[in-house]
């Protein structure tokens, strides 16, 4: 246990460090998919198109190269922002086309008649989308997007590979020099499945309160 | 498909203000796309990214031969994760539908852990720590040996709920005829769970390739790590990096069209077609699980 315990407060760090780019890419990503889900069903056709295209876009290109190119390849451009930023930007942008896809798959389980109702009654398309569509649709998907931050949590780990130093890169640095590969990585692992125990549990609670039963 | 119902639940064919406002939102919208291509081709141009010479070596083939070897690489690792983590995972879902407990309890317990373990941290375990102990893999393997590993959960999983979607009267008629349970899970469970699997099976395929892409980290070439070294020698990062998202995003969606096209045709890519209709057709005495599936 010595080589944890001798180096709680950098592996600490890389504990806050990984649930600060979660919390933040969760808000950030949850976002971009109600906006990116909203693109995809407007009754115009070019903005259908472009939600249809971030989406498939996005969820086509691995997470890495996404990272890798923002981080290593932009810069050469000129356009540069603080390690931590950038891993936060394409994090969020890539977990919200997932976002979206939830969302979407939410809208069409609202009853038919729910939206309707709301046209009958003189809804505009914006009015029903935020008074009857919405709430209903993000009531019916809590647990998908529970399992998307459970992913989204373990995609934080990918930043390391570009420099962030967040929980998996702590552990392979305190890995390096004590040499206990077992008790470091055994322990990052634990931390791992805590947090994504939290954001099971969470998203339990809030489905019993939330969700709508039918 | 999806599309159409959606446009049907939200809003009705518009009338001349709607179509106004259609327009309105239409021009807007490129408006945005424009000029974001704009201010793109700009940075660009400031930087003097768009001189032909920094192109031009993506016209010359020895510079897309390496990118391609490096996309064959990535295709390997991808196919070897798939087949050993696809039936790891086939094992591990049989395992926690067994009726026996001891390995209903390591099946279950093996899904739980390494679904909530990142992928990177498993490679950084064969990369730092397997190597303490005297296990040094080649490249290859330190990239596929992880990928199984976390993989073959998510497979696990899948498998488990395909198998478990299928109506209790599939296993229920097989032992009625006197089939040993494995028998009924091999002859008649698994087929049909398999191929209403396809579509999500292929979809997995996604996520799986672009797992390899930690190839990078293990430094095994395949694309993207293979567009790392081309960028280190000819200094082009941007046009190399470009390149190589432009190549996985051709592969990924043709894959995900074919998962769609699955999806479509109900799991079979030939024939048959008029089967999984009539099956729908059944009527509702019979099929017992009303609009669900």
């Amino acid at each position: 246990m010595n080589a944890l315990t001798g180096h709680l407060s950098e592996l600490g760090h890389g504990v806050v460090t990984t649930v600060e780019l979660t919390v933040v890419t969760t808000i950030a990503a949850l976002l971009i998919g109600i906006i990116v889900a909203i693109l995809r069903i407007t009754p115009v056709p070019m903005l259908r198109g472009i939600g249809l295209v971030y989406v498939e876009v996005l969820q086509n290109l691995p997470l890495l190269a996404l990272l890798v190119l923002f981080v290593f390849a932009l810069p050469q451009i000129g356009i540069t922002f603080p390690l931590f930023t950038s891993a936060a930007i394409v994090i969020a942008c890539y977990e919200g086309a997932y976002m979206a896809e939830a969302i979407r798959a939410g809208i069409n389980t609202v009853a038919v008649g729910q939206a309707e109702a709301a046209r009958a009654i003189g809804l505009t398309f914006s009015q029903s989308l935020r008074h009857v569509i919405l709430p209903q649709a993000l009531r019916a998907v809590i647990q998908p997007i529970g399992n998307i931050c459970i992913a989204l949590l373990m995609n934080t780990s990918l930043a390391a590979a570009v420099g962030v130093v967040e929980l998996t890169q702590a552990a392979n640095n305190v890995n390096l020099v004590e040499a206990q590969p077992i008790e470091v990585f055994t322990g990052a692992g634990i931390a791992y499945m805590l947090m994504a125990l939290i954001i099971g549990f969470t998203t339990g609670r809030l489905e019993r309160k939330l969700a709508i039963v039918r | 498909m999806s599309t159409r119902n959606d446009q049907k639940l939200l809003f009705d064919e518009p009338g001349p203000r709607g179509r106004r406002r259609i327009k309105i939102a239409t021009v807007v919208g490129a408006v945005v796309v424009v000029a974001a291509i704009a201010l793109a081709v700009r940075q660009f141009a400031d930087h003097g990214e768009l001189a032909a010479a920094r192109w031009q070596p993506f016209s010359q083939w020895p510079i897309w031969r390496y990118l391609l070897t490096g996309l064959w690489a990535t295709l390997r690792a991808a196919a070897a994760t798939a087949v050993l983590g696809g039936a790891f995972g086939l094992l591990l879902a049989l395992g926690r539908l067994s009726r026996r407990r001891v390995p209903r309890y390591l099946a279950g317990a093996y899904v739980e852990i390494f679904r909530t373990v990142p992928a990177l941290l498993l490679i950084y375990v064969t990369l730092f720590a397997l190597p303490h102990y005297g296990l040094n893999f080649s490249l290859f393997w330190k990239l596929v040996l992880p990928l199984v590993v976390s993989n073959s959960a998510a497979f696990a999983e899948i498998f488990r709920a395909g198998i478990r979607a299928l109506p209790r009267g599939q296993s229920e008629a097989g032992l009625a005829i006197g089939l040993r349970p494995w028998q009924v899970m091999r002859l008649v469970v698994l087929p049909q769970a398999v191929l209403r699997l396809a579509p999500t099976l292929v979809s997995q395929l996604v996520g799986l390739l672009k797992d390899t892409s930690l190839g990078f980290v293990v430094s095994y070439t395949e694309l993207l790590y293979s567009g790392q070294v081309l960028s280190s020698f000819t200094h082009l990062l941007i046009q190399t990096f470009l390149m190589v998202a432009l190549l996985y995003l051709i592969v990924n969606a043709s894959l995900s069209k074919f998962a769609r096209v699955l999806q479509a045709r109900g799991g079979r890519l030939f024939g048959r077609r008029q089967r999984s209709a009539s099956r729908d057709a059944v009527p509702p005495l019979v099929s017992q699980r009303g609009g669900m599936v």
